[in-house]
């Protein structure tokens, strides 16, 4: 489980989080929502020490991050799969490369075992044979998939996804969400999604957090948010007419 | 930001840098990779313009030193010295500050805009350690001898000049070439070439790496890296020169 309490971060006078606590538990696809500017990238940022954070704690399965010693860091960082909005593949690599690299840098296993290991992950998110292509060759989809192909190669405790939708087309969008939902079931990971995509919380958020000026404005599972009365969120997320009038009509079946 | 809080930024980089690699088998590859990209890939336009500038410098001393009272073979010795003391490691350096110097810089840079400084991080990389250093061994190690061949091909650049524009006799020029040879001007110019090595590696690695926001800023960093490791090459040139040779 990763507990967050009461966590609070600052940029000069701009004071972005404002006291968060939340949990996220194991096995579920936890969700991040929020309008731009809510202190979505910097708590996910916090959670994954590219930020250190002012205040609070944040404990991964009772390891509290800012009391951990260097190499207890490393070692927790070599749990932590993530993947990152632009995909952040290195360009200079094959897919095979881009997939094998946590191998090679973490791990003393013979070259045709992380080879196995690899090509068994591209086999997951579909990329059987794209092994020799290059990022540049790869639609936006598919960087998408070795990304998460990227993440997974470790067998990660924790994954972390930095809207895995944007700028992907509807179809494809309910591809890398099944993906990433089926995922954290197999691999019993905690998933915590940062995303924009309405279609995805609905999908897949077994826990959704909502922030409103880095405060935790809300929190439960999908099916809690389209009954849910809060103001603030029922602005969010039914901001669109179409999305409106599909909370009336549920709403008014879940009455009958 | 002032300059003395980008000085003590760097060298807060190198401290990262300099730090033990964490798998040797990947630190070769990149390093080798390295080798290819910014030593190789320099070697065609290094020997192009030293054998030019070789053939110039030795027509324009030729053209200078009309008068019967000079020997002729002052041109080879001019053009030797010139070779050696400041073209071997000095020009050579400038031009690759242009050339290698912008492409660390907005690698790098690009890198760090499109997150994927960011993905080494969260894997537990050390990332300065990873991209730099091989870099600097890259270029510590290849440009002296990048260096040894601009002297050798501005040298021969200066007879060919010579022999087929017939300003002077071969023989003059390789009296001058022979005269008052000091191998210490060689360990000097390899000194010099070395120390321009670290700064071409470094100042563009730090342009890049601490670049904020898009490919326009890395655009301007790639700029300022070539003026900046341009300056310190010609500053760090007159103080080499005013302790090796002073």
């Amino acid at each position: 489980m990763i507990e967050v309490t009461n966590l609070h971060k600052s940029f000069g006078d701009a004071h972005i989080l404002k006291g968060l606590t939340t949990t996220f538990e194991k096995g579920k696809t936890n969700l991040i929502i929020g309008q731009s500017g809510s202190g979505k990238t910097v708590f996910l940022k916090c959670l994954l020490g590219l930020h250190d954070h002012d205040e609070g704690t944040i404990s991964f399965d009772g390891r509290i991050s800012s009391d951990l010693s260097i190499e207890e860091k490393r070692q927790l960082r070599t749990e932590i799969g993530m993947v990152f909005q632009g995909s952040a593949l290195y360009d200079f690599l094959s897919v095979e490369d881009n997939v094998m690299f946590p191998l090679k840098m973490f791990t003393k296993q013979p070259h045709d075992e992380m080879l196995h290991r690899v090509n068994e992950v591209l086999d997951r998110v579909n990329l059987t044979g794209s092994n020799a292509k290059f990022p540049a060759e790869l639609s936006g989809g598919m960087k998408k998939r070795v990304a998460i192909a990227r993440a997974i190669v470790m067998n990660p405790k924790y994954l972390f996804c930095d809207e895995p939708n944007s700028g992907l087309d509807p179809h494809t969008a309910t591809v890398i969400d099944n993906l990433i939902q089926e995922i954290t079931k197999e691999y019993e990971m905690i998933t915590i999604v940062n995303s924009h995509d309405m279609n995805s919380v609905m999908e897949i958020g077994e826990k959704i957090v909502f922030l409103k000026d880095g405060h935790k404005e809300w929190e439960g599972t999908n099916k809690e948010m389209v009954v849910t009365d809060n103001e603030s969120i029922v602005n969010f997320v039914y901001s669109s007419n179409l999305f409106k009038k599909v909370r009336e009509i549920y709403l008014k079946e879940s009455k009958l | 930001m002032n300059y003395l809080e980008h000085i003590g930024k760097y060298f807060l980089m190198l401290k990262q840098v300099f730090k033990r690699p964490q798998r040797g088998k990947v630190f070769r590859e990149v390093l080798f990779r390295e080798i290819e990209d910014l030593g190789l890939k320099s070697l065609g336009i290094i020997m192009f313009i030293a054998f030019f500038i070789g053939g110039v410098v030795a027509i324009q001393t030729a053209l200078s030193v009309d008068s019967p009272f000079i020997p002729k073979y002052l041109i080879g010795f001019a053009t030797k010295r010139s070779m050696i003391l400041e073209f071997g490691p000095t020009f050579t350096s400038v031009i690759l500050a242009g050339k290698v110097g912008s492409y660390i810089a907005s690698s790098i840079g690009t890198m760090r805009v499109t997150e994927q400084i960011d993905a080494l991080e969260v894997m537990g990389v050390n990332s300065l350690n990873y991209l730099v250093l091989p870099k600097i061994i890259a270029t510590i190690f290849f440009y002296p001898l990048l260096g040894l061949i601009a002297m050798f091909l501005g040298i021969f650049g200066g007879w060919a000049a010579g022999v087929l524009t017939d300003l002077f006799y071969s023989v003059d020029y390789i009296d001058g070439i022979r005269l008052e040879f000091d191998p210490f001007y060689i360990q000097y110019a390899l000194i010099k070439i070395v120390v321009f090595a670290f700064v071409i590696a470094t100042i563009p690695a730090y342009h890049g790496y601490y670049v904020k926001g898009g490919s326009l800023e890395v655009g301007r960093a790639s700029t300022q890296a070539v003026v900046w490791t341009s300056v310190t090459i010609i500053t760090l040139n007159y103080f080499l020169t005013q302790m090796l040779l002073g």
